[in-house]
């Protein structure tokens, strides 16, 4: 069991950063993202795109503001449980929370924030009748183990990155790979598109388009699937089917939680301290709605720094506490690095 | 306001909205949608507006003359579900006065 004193969901901006308000006021976090690394929507969907509302930084590449993020927390030493979706919670008598991931990862906690963002990532699933029925029977939305296709049929579906990368990846692996997109064209990096082109001319990977891939077969496994390509229609046989047309977010076993939900996001007491419905969970950033809410990354700052205000009072009843200014105070991690100002100097002019 | 323009938006429940755009605020159709609400928060314009997602997918059933599609939309649509020749992503039209009388219909939530 993972013990922590503040439990965030969601290791996007607002999550890092109240990893680091946490560490002012002595609190130690743990941070689960369903994505395999942190960032949120930052490194996931745009890490290459400028932000341009970031105080004091007129343009950051979303992907660089993750990595000051990270690096301005790390001296508190947050925990990550990464690639796990929270799945689900569990009130205790003492008032704190359990927090089991969909891969039975458990989390303590007196505190609970969640930071989610739009939800947890999932795949977009192509619309084709049955699909649902060979999931885990050949039917694959992320590819986690490339090792599991070696020396298997595999067929890919998708025009963007992931789809170009696990093509040329699996080439190696798999006995065939197949490539099917709906257009001729790729979005992706250039040389992902150049190097796929040169394993189809190489003969390592067979390129259908523009095609779709429009139902599967098999008998309890997949066996093959059939492609329509302009008029004609055929099958073609496989022992994996892999569509990869990227992730969505959705909001996902939070909504089920007992908290109140309005317009997809989490309601929250913005009066005060951006607490939910249930005592000891807050939401912040992106996820959550009050009167006039913005989504903004700046905004979510905000609410990160007031929510562990409140946190602080709750895991230590009674006891003091002012606002302290880093550059009065200086910061003491808890890997027994210190920052501080440097002392003015004091020194008699002759 | 004289720099509105009017537009009529089917929503997913297949009502439709005689709405007024504004000209002047640098705003595209999905962002219109977002401020009349005809499709709830986290439901539209997921990925902010950077023709990354396809949750503005719209059909456009006037004859109305819109931007052309530029690569990365035209990309997303090839990826999207539910496509049909007419479908265009709401946040790479921006509105202009050009677009009096247009006339959209919200594809269905993926």
């Amino acid at each position: 069991m993972i013990k922590t004193d503040i439990l965030i969901i969601g290791a996007g901006p607002t999550g890092l950063f109240a990893v680091f308000e946490a560490g002012l006021l002595k609190l130690k976090c743990h941070l689960i993202d369903a994505l395999p690394q942190p960032g949120g929507q930052c490194s996931e969907i745009y890490p290459k795109k400028p932000i341009y509302d970031i105080p004091a930084y007129p343009e950051i590449l979303a992907g660089d503001l993750t990595h000051k993020l990270m690096e301005q927390c790390k001296q508190f030493e947050p925990g990550f449980t990464l690639g796990e979706r929270a799945e689900t919670i569990d009130k205790q008598d003492d008032g704190s929370f359990i927090v089991t991931t969909n891969k039975g990862t458990k989390h303590h906690a007196p505190i609970v924030a969640i930071a989610g963002g739009l939800g947890s990532f999932e795949p977009r699933k192509p619309k084709i009748d049955n699909l649902s029925d060979y999931e885990d029977k050949g039917v694959e939305y992320i590819i986690k183990e490339p090792e599991f296709y070696r020396d298997k049929k595999v067929v890919i579906a998708g025009g963007g990155d992931s789809a170009l990368d696990w093509s040329i990846y699996l080439s190696d692996v798999a006995s065939e790979v197949t490539l099917i997109h709906r257009r001729n064209e790729f979005r992706g990096h250039l040389d992902s598109v150049e190097k796929v082109q040169e394993l189809k001319n190489a003969g390592k990977i067979n390129l259908i388009t523009p095609a779709e891939v429009i139902g599967v077969e098999g008998d309890n496994k997949i066996e093959a699937v059939t492609v329509k390509q302009g008029a004609k229609t055929f099958t073609k046989a496989c022992d994996h089917f892999v569509p990869l047309f990227g992730l969505s977010p959705k909001l996902g076993p939070i909504a089920n939680w007992g908290l109140e939900i309005e317009k997809n996001a989490i309601k929250v007491n913005n009066a005060l301290d951006y607490q939910t419905n249930i005592p000891g969970i807050y939401a912040i950033g992106d996820v959550n709605t009050y009167p006039g809410k913005l989504k903004l990354i700046l905004c979510g700052f905000h609410e990160a720094t007031l929510m562990c205000q409140s946190a602080y009072q709750i895991i230590n009843p009674g006891k003091r506490f002012v606002l302290k200014y880093t550059t009065v105070s200086g910061v003491d991690g808890f890997d027994g690095t210190r920052k501080e100002a440097p002392k003015a100097v004091v020194k008699a002019i002759d | 306001m004289e720099q509105d323009i009017n537009i009529k938006i089917t929503d997913r429940d297949g009502v439709q909205h005689s709405i007024e755009a504004p000209t002047d605020m640098a705003m595209n159709l999905m962002e219109v949608v977002r401020s009349y609400e005809l499709a709830p928060e986290g439901t539209i314009g997921i990925c902010g507006g950077m023709a990354m997602c396809a949750s503005c997918q719209c059909y456009v059933i006037s004859d109305t003359t819109l931007p052309e599609m530029q690569d990365d939309e035209e990309a997303m649509l090839s990826e999207a579900f539910n496509v049909q020749d007419n479908s265009r992503l709401g946040c790479q039209i921006q509105i202009t006065p050009e677009m009096e009388g247009l006339e959209v219909i919200l594809a269905p939530e993926e």
